[in-house]
């Protein structure tokens, strides 16, 4: 049960000692707190439960009320990252569409982030240069190229960006 | 020889008296100074709704004409706090409106204020002139209607971070075309688009408008057409600033806000372009107060701002501003006297931006009047922690958030205790700190030892054992408030220490260790305190004396324990054979 296992713990920390924060044991009952969140599971069918939150090392999500935002703030935020992809990068990226004015701003950002060039658009074939493309995928899951429509539409609809290269790249250009 | 000061003398130095501490003083000197003090104090203060009642206040201070209070604990701004723990305005409303018809002024802060209340306001005070609700919820536009057409001599009306029941924006056209005693008001925190028109003629006519804190549904061009017609304004909270703007509303736009030559503190700019803000140049030599945490741009955006701002004393902003911008910051921002910068993301598992320990150090090195901190930041260092503290011994207020629990040093691994030693023994004038990150008990040994002026104290995922809590109690002589969540100490520290409490506000307490057993004893130990606890699964009183219970909250009352609980708070009677109870009163 779980109460049992924190009552001794209350023995030991009742134990007047100096010293760091030393055994594992103590940092995962920390742990627990956190994720058992606003309940205390006083039931012994929780023994289960218990376990599998010891596996899973908890995530920040979890906790309740941390980091200290207020709700007001947090729901009045406008900050929306959506992540980017390049094709054979080893890990994702966050950006913040807001907080670019235009295409150019946009593509040099991307440029920087991942370290490649892009080619040249132009309406009619694409970007043309340098085997890399931008893409988008919008609010109707469709994958659209970077830069065909107004800027502000372009940046209220896109839910996420990907860098294609090398054959698919060549193959969305002569598609084109 | 034998003097006494004649009261009518003492009235005429009092007048002078404006500080609530001073006043509280001069109260305890003897009972001929406490009944002059109290027939004379006009502005009340009471920190904690429930540590006396409504009746005692009322008839202590005949002559109130201004009644501040504030009601949950601190931790109820994170969702620690259930709602409908308490913190009513209404016993307070209705005391006041029977007894104290001439009363002026309210200002609340986080307590539940109903329709009902703000009708009674409305109906009971006939000189009312100043509403200011902060962290408040409860009420409805209805409610703010019935303030805006009953009170004739409305001066300040403020919703601060409220949640109202937004029911639309008629409420605003409830003002009569005769009102024009309006210096503040702030809608800032409702959703609904008031009637423009009639915002515009409130606006017009009431010449003494200092301060406006418009909501996001007033567009751009409904901001340019007020501007233009309140170029007085000192303070000002925008609309939402992303509409479409064609390049002659734009400069129609900045030419009224330029016009605004009074401008101080500018907020709102929620969703703000950055194409937008060269539209906010002309202001910024006079601006005192900025608040950019809402707005959504890059450091570069951000920098070209700031570096106009050269008297700049109050910053919020993002973590968008990077280590970088807070380096322009601190060359250009001579003035700087608080400085607060939220995470854009708090809940990323990757930071997205460069922001870190660095910033804060160039800050602490440039801003020579830096007072007040809040930097919430993924990982910190005790160097930087210990150069901070030496730059800058002027700091007042310091609330460090490491936003991963139990993060060490980075550079070092080791636990931030000598880096808050710094603060603690540096900043000498130190009260209100907020600590973070992974700290030992020898952190709180430094911090009890040192921080002598520390009022306001906030505690999450730290410590190893009861001497934490055993050495701020003990230590820390000024403490007023202490909050704690996640934190390993027990029953013995807090008994040991129960005296203690007496003398502080409040303790919160979650998730901690300390066992009902020890909740019941300390209760029945200390007849002034009000020992409650919160659980929202079991009444304490089915488990164990032994189990830990849920959330604390002990404070000092005269008030004995109150009546309007919910089901999940327990109150620990003083008499041992009654127990626990749950007394509501609905």
């Amino acid at each position: 049960m779980a109460y049992e296992k924190v009552n001794e713990l209350n023995l030991k920390d009742t134990e007047l000692r100096l010293g760091l924060p030393g055994t594992e044991e103590v940092i995962q009952e920390q742990e627990f707190s956190c994720v058992r969140s606003n309940k205390r599971p006083f039931e012994s069918n929780d023994e289960e439960a218990r376990e599998e939150e010891a596996s899973t090392p908890p995530t920040k999500t979890q906790i309740v009320g941390w980091p200290p935002v207020r709700s007001y703030r947090k729901n009045n935020s406008s900050v929306s990252y959506v992540k980017v992809s390049m094709d054979g990068a080893p890990y994702l990226r966050k950006i913040d569409l807001k907080t670019y004015k235009n295409y150019p701003e946009l593509l040099k950002a991307l440029e920087n982030m991942f370290k490649f060039t892009i080619g040249e658009y132009c309406e009619r074939e694409g970007y043309k240069g340098s085997g890399f493309v931008p893409t988008y995928e919008d609010k109707d899951g469709d994958w659209m190229l970077v830069g065909d429509v107004p800027w502000d539409m372009f940046s209220s609809s896109c839910k996420r960006l990907r860098i294609m290269k090398g054959s698919d790249a060549l193959a969305l250009d002569s598609a084109l | 020889m034998y003097l006494r000061l004649p009261s009518k003398v003492l009235e005429r130095i009092l007048f002078f008296i404006d500080s609530n501490d001073d006043r509280n003083s001069v109260s305890l000197v003897c009972k001929s100074w406490f009944e002059t003090e109290r027939l004379t104090r006009k502005r009340v203060f009471v920190g904690n709704c429930y540590a006396v009642t409504p009746a005692a206040v009322v008839r202590r201070f005949p002559k109130m004409r201004s009644l501040t209070l504030k009601g949950k604990p601190h931790f109820a701004d994170y969702n620690l706090v259930p709602d409908g723990w308490g913190g009513y305005a209404w016993p307070w409303i209705e005391a006041l409106a029977a007894k104290n018809p001439l009363l002026e002024e309210i200002r609340l802060k986080r307590m539940v204020v109903t329709d009902e209340c703000l009708e009674m306001i409305a109906a009971s005070f006939k000189n009312f002139k100043s509403l200011v609700l902060t962290s408040c919820e409860g009420f409805s536009t209805d409610g703010i209607a019935a303030i805006a057409s009953t009170c004739r001599s409305l001066r300040e009306l403020e919703l601060r971070e409220c949640i109202v029941d937004d029911l639309g924006g008629d409420w605003l056209s409830y003002f009569p075309e005769t009102s024009t005693s309006l210096v503040s008001l702030d809608f800032s925190c409702l959703d609904s688009e008031v009637k423009f028109s009639d915002l515009e003629r409130l606006v017009s006519r009431c010449r003494n408008l200092k301060s406006l804190k418009l909501n996001r549904a007033v567009t751009l061009d409904g901001l340019e057409s007020l501007l233009r017609r309140a170029p007085q304004l000192t303070e000002l909270g925008t609309g939402s600033f992303s509409d479409e703007l064609s390049p002659e509303a734009l400069s129609k736009l900045s030419k009224a806000i330029s016009a605004c030559k009074q401008l101080k503190s500018l907020s709102g700019l929620w969703d703000v372009l950055p194409e937008y803000l060269p539209a906010l140049y002309s202001v910024c030599p006079g601006l005192t107060s900025l608040n950019l945490s809402y707005a959504t741009v890059r450091m570069t955006d951000l920098v070209d701002l700031l570096r106009r701002c050269k008297k700049l004393q109050k910053l919020w902003v993002m973590d968008l501003i990077e280590d970088k911008g807070l380096q322009a910051v601190a060359t250009c921002c001579k003035e700087l006297r608080e400085l607060r910068v939220f995470p854009s993301e708090p809940d990323l598992e990757e930071p997205n931006v460069a922001l870190t320990e660095q910033g804060l150090v160039f800050i602490s090195e440039g801003c020579q009047k830096l007072e007040s901190v809040l930097y919430f930041c993924v990982q910190f260092t005790n160097a930087a922690l210990i150069t901070i503290a030496r730059n800058r011994p002027s700091i007042k207020r310091f609330r460090l958030c490491v936003i991963e629990p139990f993060a060490p040093d980075y550079k070092t691994q080791e636990p931030l205790d000598q880096g808050f030693k710094a603060i603690a023994m540096g900043c000498k004038d130190l009260q209100r700190l907020s600590v973070s990150g992974l700290l030992t008990d020898k952190a709180f040994e430094y911090i009890g030892k040192h921080a002598k002026n520390l009022g306001m104290l906030s505690i999450a995922f730290a410590g190893d054992s009861d001497l934490m809590l055993h050495h701020l109690l003990s230590g820390c002589k000024k403490l007023r408030k202490l909050e704690i969540r996640d934190c390993p100490f027990g029953d013995t520290a807090l008994l040991e220490n129960a005296w203690k409490l007496e003398t502080m506000r409040s303790l919160w307490m979650s998730s901690c260790f300390v066992s009902f057993g020890a909740c019941k004893l300390l209760s029945q130990k200390m007849p002034r305190l009000n020992v409650e606890v919160i659980d929202e699964m079991y009444p304490p009183e089915t488990r164990p004396e032994s189990s830990p219970v849920e959330r604390i909250y002990i404070y000092r009352t005269l008030a004995g324990p109150r009546l309007d609980m919910p089901e999940f708070v327990w109150t620990i009677h003083k008499n041992p054979e009654i127990g626990v109870s749950h007394l509501a009163i609905k």
